[in-house]
Formats: C-alpha cells, structure tokens, sequence
C-alpha cells in the first residue's frame, strides 16, 4: 500500500516535470527576438525560472484541485478531520528546499549578471569579458522631455536614431537633462535608469542585424509614452558608410511625437485642460530617424 | 463622505444585543468601539475602492487602443497615480486595519484596544486625507502626475506653477497617512503585546494576531523613513530646498531609498494580515488544525525581520551599482523561504480535511493561488538579470497586481464573508457570495494574467500610448478589467440586502474555534461579560479541548456537541 502510493507521487513528479521543461522551452518564445549576446544569457535564465516555476505551481495546485474535487466534506457530516498539527520531518524539508532552490537560482543569476557586465569593466572584474573590441570614445546618449538624442563624438555625427555594427561591444555614455529615463532596448534585454546630474556607463553586445526598438522605461512625466526610438544594428561596413554620410549631412530638425502632439494639442473625448510641462523643441540631427520607419 | 447610502441599511431594527447601540449614526460618531471603528475603517475603505476602480477602469478605456485617444495624456498619467495612490493608501491600509480593529481584541479576549480615543483619532484622519487627496482633482492642473512614486525630478515640475497644486496635495495627504498608519501602529502593538486575556500566552494566539502584530511592527519601523521623504519632499517643491533636486546639488536617488525602505516592507503590512486571514480560513472550513502553526506563526516575525533588508530590489535598474544589485539580490531571495513555509502549511491544513466550499473558502482558495502565481513571478524578478529586462514593464505590473488583487482583495473578500455574521449578526447569502467569486477570480486573472506576456514583449508601465503590436493582450486585460467592475455588484448586493433583512446569525455559524466565536452576533460594547481564560492552542479541531475554562468555554462545546 505505502509503496504503491510513492510509485504514484513517483510517476506524478515526473510528468510534472516533463511538462514544466516544455514549458521552459516554450518560454523563449514569449520573449522579444533575440539580439544580443546579453538577450541570450538572459532567456536561457527565463527558461530555467519559468521550469521550477511551472512545477511549483503544477505540483501545489495539482493537491489544491485534488483536495477540491476528491475531499470535500458529505451533506450531512458535521464531524472535523483528522486532527494533525504537523509534522517536523516535513517542514525542515519544506524549509530546507527551498532554501538551497533560492540560493542555486542567486547564485546561478549572479553568474549571469557577472558575464552581461552591463556596467562596464569594473562590474565583471571575475567574470570572462564578452569579446569587446576597443572603441576609445562611448557613444553620448543625450536623453531629455521628450526625445532621444545619440551624439558620435569622434564623428561630429548627431542622430535621432542609435546605429551600432554587430558583434561588437557597445559602449555608451546615458545622460539626462532633465528627469529620470530609462534606457531600454527589449530585443537585446538590457535596461538601465538614467539619472540628471551623473554619466553612466552602460555597455552590451549587440549580435543580429535589424532594427529594434528603444523605450523609455522610468516614467518621465506628460509625453512618457511617446518617447520612443530605434536603434540600427548593422554590419560594420554599413556602419562606418551610415557614420560617413551622416557626418556630411547638415544638422535638420528630426520629428519628434511630444513636440509635435503639444504644438497641435490634440483634443481627446475627456479632455481637462491640465497643463504640461513644456516639451523641449524637436532635437536637431545630422541624421534624422522617422517614427514610421518598420522595427522588429 | 457621501457614503450615507451604503451606511443606512446599518440599521436593521431591534439588534439582539440589549448593550450594543442600535442606531447607524453610531458610525458617523468619534466612536470610541473598536468595533464600530472597524467597520466604519471597512465601509469608508470600500467607497474609495469603488473610487480606484473606477479611475482604473478609465484607464482599461484609454489602453483598449494603441493611441491616446480617450483621456489627455496628463489625465492619464493623473489616473494611474490617483489609482495606485487611493488603492494603497485608502484601500488596502484602512482595509486591514479595519479587519484588524474589529478582530484583534475580540481574538485575543480583550475588552477594547489599548487606546481607544487614539484609535478612534487614527480613523478619522482617514477620511481627512482622502478629503485631501480626492479635492487635487479640483486644484489648477489636477491631481499630481508624478505617479505614487512620486519620483524627483518629474514631481518637482509643477507646470502650473501654483504653490497649491495636485503634488503638493498629494503629499501632505501620504504624510497624514503616515502619520494616521504610526498612530494604529502604536495601538495595535500595545493591544497585543499588553491585553491578551489570562492563559493566552504568544503560542496560544491565532496567526492572525501574529501576522497583524508582525506587519504593524514594519508600520513602526518603516514609516518613519517614508513619512521623512514626502516631507523633505514636500520642502523641495514648496520653500526651495535641494534635497533631490539634482539641479541644485540633490539626489534623486536618495529618495528612492527614502520611498522604498518603507514602501517595500509595505506590501508584507498588506500581505501579512491576509496571510493571517488564511490561516484562519482554511482550518474552520477544512475542519482540520492548522498545519505547523508554531512554525507559521514565527515566520511571520521572520518576514518582518527580512522585509526591511530587501527594499533596493525595486532600483535594480536604477542607478545602483553591481555589488548592491548582487547583495539585495540574495536577500530578497531570502525571504521566499518564510513565504514558502506558509504556502505547504496552508496546503496541508486543507489536504485531508471535509472541506466545505463556502463562499469564504472559494475567496481563501482563489487567493492562495493567485498569491503562488505572484509569489513564483516575484522570484523571477528577484533574480537580476532577469529583472533587467522587465523592471518598469507591465510584467512588474501583472505581478503586484496578483498579489495585491490577486491575494491581498480576494483574501479580504474572504475574510469579510467569514466575520460578516459576527459583525452584523445576519448572514449573507450563499449564491450571491459564490457568484462575486466565480466573477472575481474569472476578471482578476483575465485582467493581470495578460499584463505578464505584455511586459515581456517590452511595454513599459504607466504608458497612455503603446505600439499596435500589444493591442491583443491589452483587449484582454480591458475586458478583466470591466469584468471586475461588475463583480463588485454583487458583492454590493449581497451585503446591503444581508445587513438588512439577512437570516439571523447564530453565534458560531461556521462551528470555528476562537475567542470571538464565544460572544454573541454582533458582540455586545464590552465584549465579553466576563474576560476568558484561555486554555489551549487556537485551532484544536478534531480534539475535544475546550478553548477556554469559565462559562463561555462551556457554551462553546456545547454548540459544537449540538450542531
């Protein structure tokens, strides 16, 4: 009897497995495309966390709906179950596991925090560097209310859109004018605040060509939304001619969505009249981005 | 308030009770009864939830297309701070303090709190704030719009240049809060520390009690911290000082500290209590003790303990460095175990039980699974590279909202069905009840399950706009959302018309154990005509050990022998 009733839990625990690892698998797929060393260290984590993930909740809920379904309590019973108050060797083990789940997953995340070394080198000092090839000055991200702006120092190239060549690292400079913003790129899975009055050093690989979005993650007041971007990754040829071209053109006053919908303040259904603050003028570019342009 | 509407029915003729006042304007009273004061904590938190979700069903409206084509952009971005802001600060809090004043002392067999007059003072300033807060709407420029982070430098702006303006007021309105929060703090940890009836020693207290006195000691450490910010931000905004104004030397991020070492241990002062309305939900309709009490009871304390080292996991992105991002981190994970320890506990209380499917226990067993839906997600986003990514996404979103609808609303559902017949002495009706459950749990998940796919997508928070490639899953989430507006109903219904022509309610309808299950429905002023002795553990079922040793222990297993 006992031992029939553990080849049960034995073979429940195994389904419940191979169904959590194919939920792991399918978990890549809910993720944007995947284009950058980065985005890669970060999914393969995803599908590890959705695996025990979904066999937590299968495992618990699974006795939930049992328990539901199977022992609910006759018409006519006013009787009380059986009266267990516990039992030691079960919750050390409830404990214990865990404990040492949580600590394997810290130290698994630590590991990968320490490879993506987002922070530039001083962050990864133990970790093995992704490849980087040397680029003696960041790009500057200039960030402000409302709009993005990316400056090539050694180019004199402004633009309203980031160009970076493939495999290799990018290094940039994010500073804001004003308030806080949040750089972030969802096809390559990195993120970082930039706060008015520091320059962060942010860096990351970017390894598919294509063009993605960039958005401002930490709310920035009235035209938060609207403050979006792209970014180009291209092969490094493409690069140096888009870096060439753009450095011949003439600064041109790029579009800009905030500026824009404040000039012609549009009128909504619910419309109060509460007041914004004012967007600055849009940036002007050697290389001017449009917002209709396709991005994956 | 305008809440008269609701309030009326209070007033079913003849109560039972020859002590207790029978009028409803008792409610409207700088009543000094921890039980009027509870329900009137209730009452005044359920109008500004109707409130909250009404703001954020506007919100489904405008995100149920791409572009901002329903409200201005700063009416939204007034709409999700009002909606966080009223649902934290005028929802959840005095939700729960309102539970925990009507039970604490009649669970712990005391007479009143420790503090009456002072208890009766934290209440009102409820309604004061929420005057406060809800008249920014009327002020040039409206509401504040910085979000109910309030993060400097955006809620430095002020564009309508007033030193009377919707920030400004939403300020002063938290640090009322604050002030009204430290003030039930203070109360409800003397209460338990000094008036437990003789014999109820720490282990013979129900988990509720532990859990309530657990969150209000974080109320006690933690407030201060955020109380000191909104003023220093207050300052900031009106006389020109640079606390976190980087433009004259501040730092923004010290703020962020500032919020989130109180405002992080703030959702263990939500989630504890309703941990505790769990442990004592699940042992009355599973008929079974709860599992491990003494280890569940303590790791309440334990989460306490922990809740204030884990504050920066909400700045992983922010600008803070690689070491503090590890360090955190780990101690965010920490705090899964103690979590944890409750989910299996829960579990087994229910595993071989006679469970019965009341409507408290569909509202108990709903919420326990969102709570480990959120609990498995809050894992994953303790985990940093990972958080990375969807930090400021809606996946963030999916997940506060799991534990605070998901858990937090369902669990006071549950507990309001479970204490209903004791507070007004009627019962409510079954069908009503199972049918705002089968809605709630069907609107909450359609609501907050499509904000996690969302997040992963890339939408950020707080966008009144989005591109057209997350219109799918924001449909979805908008039709939750409408759907749990209409849940309400019922629930509204149920109540009103129970309140006033219910089935009279027996003393113990549910045959649970506990103090408050001794008096009469609703309990008379005093509580208890004669103050108990305590005997045994609060949740002897299956045993015949009569809880306590005088007179009332004996009504007590007497009805249970009868029924």
């Amino acid at each position: 009897m006992k031992s029939r009733l553990l080849l049960t839990l034995v073979i429940l625990a195994v389904l419940n497995g191979l169904v959590s690892l194919w939920v792991g698998q399918k978990a890549y797929g809910w993720m944007p495309v995947q284009a950058s060393a980065e985005a890669v260290l970060v999914d393969n984590l995803f599908s590890f966390l959705t695996t025990l993930g979904t066999f937590i909740f299968l495992g618990v809920v699974g006795v939930l709906v049992y328990a539901v379904l199977f022992q609910r309590v006759g018409k006519y019973d006013v009787g009380d179950g059986p009266p267990i108050e516990g039992n030691v060797r079960l919750e050390v083990v409830w404990t214990a596991i865990p404990l040492v789940l949580v600590l394997w997953i810290a130290a698994y995340s630590f590991r990968i925090y320490d490879q993506m070394g987002i922070l530039g080198p001083m962050d990864h000092r133990m970790g093995m560097a992704v490849a980087a090839v040397v680029v003696d000055q960041p790009i500057e991200v200039r960030s402000r209310q409302w709009a993005w702006e990316f400056h090539y120092p050694e180019h004199h190239v402004t633009s309203t859109e980031l160009h970076l060549p493939v495999n290799q690292r990018a290094k940039l400079l994010l500073t804001s004018e004003d308030v806080l913003h949040g750089f972030y790129i969802p096809a390559f899975r990195i993120k970082q605040d930039i706060i008015p009055g520091r320059d962060i050093d942010f860096e990351f690989t970017p390894t598919r060509e294509g063009r993605y979005r960039l958005r401002d993650s930490d709310y920035s007041g009235t035209y938060f939304a609207a403050n979006q971007s792209h970014v180009v990754v291209e092969s490094p040829e493409a690069y140096q001619q888009w870096l060439e071209a753009a450095a011949q053109q003439p600064p041109t006053v790029a579009e800009n969505p905030a500026f824009q919908e404040f000039s012609r303040s549009v009128e909504n259904p619910i419309s109060l009249g509460w007041p914004s603050v004012q967007p600055a003028p849009a940036p002007v570019v050697n290389y001017a981005s449009s917002e209709a342009n396709s991005y994956e | 308030m305008s809440n008269a509407s609701i309030e009326t029915p209070l007033a079913p003729p003849g109560q039972p009770q020859p002590g207790a006042p029978d009028n409803w304007r008792r409610f409207f009273t700088f009543s000094t009864d921890h039980k009027v004061i509870g329900i009137q904590y209730l009452v005044t938190a359920f109008v500004f939830f109707l409130i909250g979700g009404l703001l954020a069903m506007v919100m489904r409206g405008e995100l149920i297309t791409p572009a901002a084509d329903l409200v201005d952009r700063t009416v939204y971005n007034a709409l999700f701070t009002m909606h966080g802001t009223i649902m934290l600060f005028l929802w959840t809090f005095p939700m729960l303090n309102g539970l925990a004043n009507y039970l604490v002392p009649l669970m712990i067999g005391a007479p009143d709190m420790a503090f009456p007059r002072l208890n009766a003072a934290a209440f009102w300033l409820v309604p004061v704030f929420g005057f406060i807060l809800m008249a920014s709407f009327l002020v040039p420029g409206g509401p504040s719009q910085s979000g109910w982070w309030a993060y400097p430098p955006v809620s430095l702006q002020n564009p309508t240049g007033h030193l009377i303006n919707g920030q400004s007021l939403w300020l002063l309105a938290v640090a009322l809060s604050g002030i009204s929060s430290i003030m039930g703090a203070v109360n409800f940890v003397t209460t338990i520390v000094r008036m437990r009836a003789p014999g109820m020693g720490w282990f013979k207290m129900p988990a509720f009690v532990w859990t309530v006195m657990s969150a209000q000691i974080i109320q006690l450490f933690g407030l201060p911290a955020l109380t000191a910010g909104a003023v220093m931000l207050l300052f900031d905004l009106t006389v020109g000082t640079h606390f976190f104004d980087p433009a004259g030397g501040g730092d923004p991020v010290l703020y962020q500290h500032f919020f989130w070492f109180y405002s992080h241990p703030a959702v263990y002062v939500i989630i504890l209590p309703i941990f505790g309305v769990f442990s004592e939900v699940f042992p009355v309709y599973a008929r079974k003790p709860l599992f491990g009490y003494k280890v569940v009871a303590v790791s309440s304390v334990v989460i306490t303990v922990l809740s204030g080292m884990v504050w920066v996991h909400h700045m992983f992105a922010s600008g803070t460095p690689g070491w503090m991002r590890m360090l955190f981190m780990f101690s965010t994970m920490l705090i899964s175990v103690p979590t944890g320890i409750k989910v299996f506990a829960w579990v087994a209380t229910v595993w071989g039980g006679k469970l019965r499917l009341d409507t408290p226990m569909l509202f108990a067993l709903g919420g326990l699974v969102m709570f480990l839906f959120a609990g498995i997600t809050g894992i994953m986003l303790a985990a940093v590279p990972f958080d990375i990514h969807v930090n400021n996404t809606y996946f963030i979103v999916g997940h506060f909202h799991y534990v605070i609808y998901g858990a937090t609303v369902m669990g006071a559902y549950a507990a309001i069905y479970h204490w209903f017949p004791k507070m007004t002495g009627r019962m409510y009706y079954e069908g009503l009840g199972k049918l705002h459950f089968a809605l709630t749990f069907i609107g909450a998940n359609l609501n907050f399950f499509p904000m996690h796919p969302l997040g992963l997508q890339g939408m950020p928070r707080r966008v009144a706009s989005y591109d057209p490639e997350f219109a799918f899953w924001n449909v979805l989430a908008s039709l939750g959302g409408f759907l749990l507006g209409v849940s309400t109903l019922p629930f509204i219904l149920n109540m009103i018309s129970s309140w006033v022509q219910g089935k009279k309610a027996p003393d113990n309808p549910w045959r649970a154990i506990g103090l408050e299950w001794l008096v009469s429905s609703p309990p008379p002023v005093e509580n208890f005509a004669e103050i108990p002795v305590v005997v045994s553990g609060p949740y002897g079922y299956g045993t015949d050990n009569p809880l306590v040793a005088n007179s009332s222990g004996e009504a007590h297993t007497h009805k249970r022998n009868e029924s």
